[in-house]
């Protein structure tokens, strides 16, 4: 009989150099590429799963990029829409590095106030600025204007 | 002060409000002192307004203070396309305190960053005013001796009024015994003001069920200008009427404040009641704004 993780093998094979990001929340992956700017054009070979079995998180996606390094940027803006998820930095078809994410007290500049009054939205220095209230559920707090944004909100920007 | 920035209720301390209060008695009848001579005082109103504009530029006079600044974004470089920053940079260079007012929800927070002598939000969009809360504070101050353990309740739009924000916020440093909170179900307070609150909060939809527990009734006009849609602004536009009828259901002590200006929501056959405090609570503003330009620019021991 072969494993649920043997099977997923089956389905994508492991890549040379590169990342992969597991335990993406099953549906997510599409969010995860769109932040990390990858549209399919851009060259990289790229591996997609989605919703198989998961042992931490039920059901889970993983993406895996051929040649592709994740800056500290892209690793914020994915805590906030896949908590869960881990980044495995791959050299030489070895995990060389497992990174857990988690999501920062205070994010900066990565995200738009939806409030279309809050200052941030509209004067050319005034750069967008949330506090972290709550993990689970994910809410943000805009540090000028006071609005609570969830993670659809953060969802739906990206998107 | 703890802050030297007044851009929350939440920068003022239960016992910042009471020194303000006390300066603001010996402030109240005052003719002209020189207690701020020397300093500049720049007003920067970026959005329209007559009372708040004039009674700070009063109070800085007052004190013997000089003012410089502008009372509309179109006599300012703003029409020209310069940013709120670049503003506030300038004045930083002519004044020694900055009162602004603005039309977006936290300007006065973003200000307070770029510059680098204090800055007084005299109201940042729909997000707060809190120097119209120490006025509501003093009035009920001044009419009881004391604000601890009335029940208030704020009736109207409770959503976008931002002296409404303030006022519960600056509530936090007092005890009130509770709070009711009447609006339409569009205007009702937002989440990330009721959050903060640390006293028994009852929101409601019918003045008349509890007008007769009330001590301080807050009024406040339905704002046409803070709507974005103005399907949603005639739905609610004269939800409420303060009449003869629901007052004489109050206490006989009980007060009438509104941050004013007044339009409909408040018959004006009630200004000649006793629970009217509105235009009581007005006259108060310049010395509640004299106090609060001592406190923030003014000698001290510990300086």
């Amino acid at each position: 009989m072969i494993s649920s993780s043997k099977r997923d093998e089956l389905i994508v094979s492991k890549i040379r150099n590169g990342t992969v990001i597991d335990h993406i929340p099953a549906g997510r992956a599409l969010a995860v590429l769109r932040i990390l700017g990858i549209r399919g054009s851009e060259g990289y070979r790229v591996a997609l799963v989605m919703n198989v079995e998961s042992k931490k998180i039920g059901r889970k996606d993983i993406v895996k990029i051929e040649d592709r390094v994740i800056d500290e940027k892209e690793a914020s803006l994915i805590t906030l829409i896949a908590p869960s998820a881990t980044i495995n930095i791959i050299r030489d078809y070895v995990v060389t590095e497992k990174r857990h994410l988690e999501v920062p007290k205070q994010i900066r500049g990565l995200i738009k106030c939806p409030n279309p009054q809050c200052i941030t939205n509209n004067d050319v220095e005034a750069e967008s600025k949330f506090t972290t209230v709550s993990i689970k559920p994910l809410k943000l707090k805009c540090d000028y204007c006071e609005i609570y944004i969830t993670e659809d909100d953060v969802i739906r920007q990206i998107l | 002060m703890r802050s030297r920035h007044v851009i929350s209720s939440l920068d003022l301390t239960r016992d910042d409000y009471f020194r303000i209060f006390e300066l603001a008695d010996k402030f109240s009848n005052v003719k002209k002192l020189n207690y701020l001579s020397g300093k500049v005082i720049s007003l920067a109103f970026f959005e329209p307004s007559t009372r708040t504009a004039q009674s700070f530029h009063t109070a800085a006079i007052k004190l013997g203070a000089d003012v410089i600044g502008f009372e509309s974004e179109e006599s300012t470089s703003i029409a020209k396309g310069e940013n709120l920053a670049d503003t506030i940079r300038m004045l930083n260079n002519y004044s020694d305190c900055i009162v602004m007012r603005h039309k977006f929800d936290g300007s006065a927070l973003f200000a307070s960053e770029i510059s680098d002598i204090p800055i007084i939000n005299a109201g940042d969009g729909k997000h707060e005013h809190p120097t119209q809360a120490l006025i509501d504070l003093y009035t009920i101050y001044k009419v009881f001796g004391e604000i601890d353990g009335r029940t208030f309740a704020l009736l109207g739009d409770l959503k976008y009024a931002r002296t409404v924000n303030s006022l519960l916020r600056a509530l936090t440093r007092f005890k009130p015994k509770k709070v009711f909170l009447i609006s339409p179900s569009q205007l009702k307070v937002r989440r990330e003001i009721l959050d903060g609150l640390n006293y028994p909060v009852i929101e409601t939809e019918n003045p008349y069920d509890v007008i007769q527990d009330i001590d301080v009734l807050y009024v406040t006009r339905i704002q046409k200008e803070r709507f974005v849609d103005e399907v949603e602004y005639e739905k609610v536009k004269e939800s409420y009427v303060v009449d003869l009828r629901l007052v004489s259901m109050m206490k006989k002590d009980g007060i009438i404040l509104h941050p004013l200006p007044r339009v409909t929501e408040i018959d004006r056959r009630v200004d000649k009641t006793a629970n009217a405090k509105y235009f009581y609570q007005a006259s108060l503003a310049v010395p509640v704004r004299m106090a609060l330009f001592y406190e923030v620019l003014g000698e001290r021991k510990d300086d």
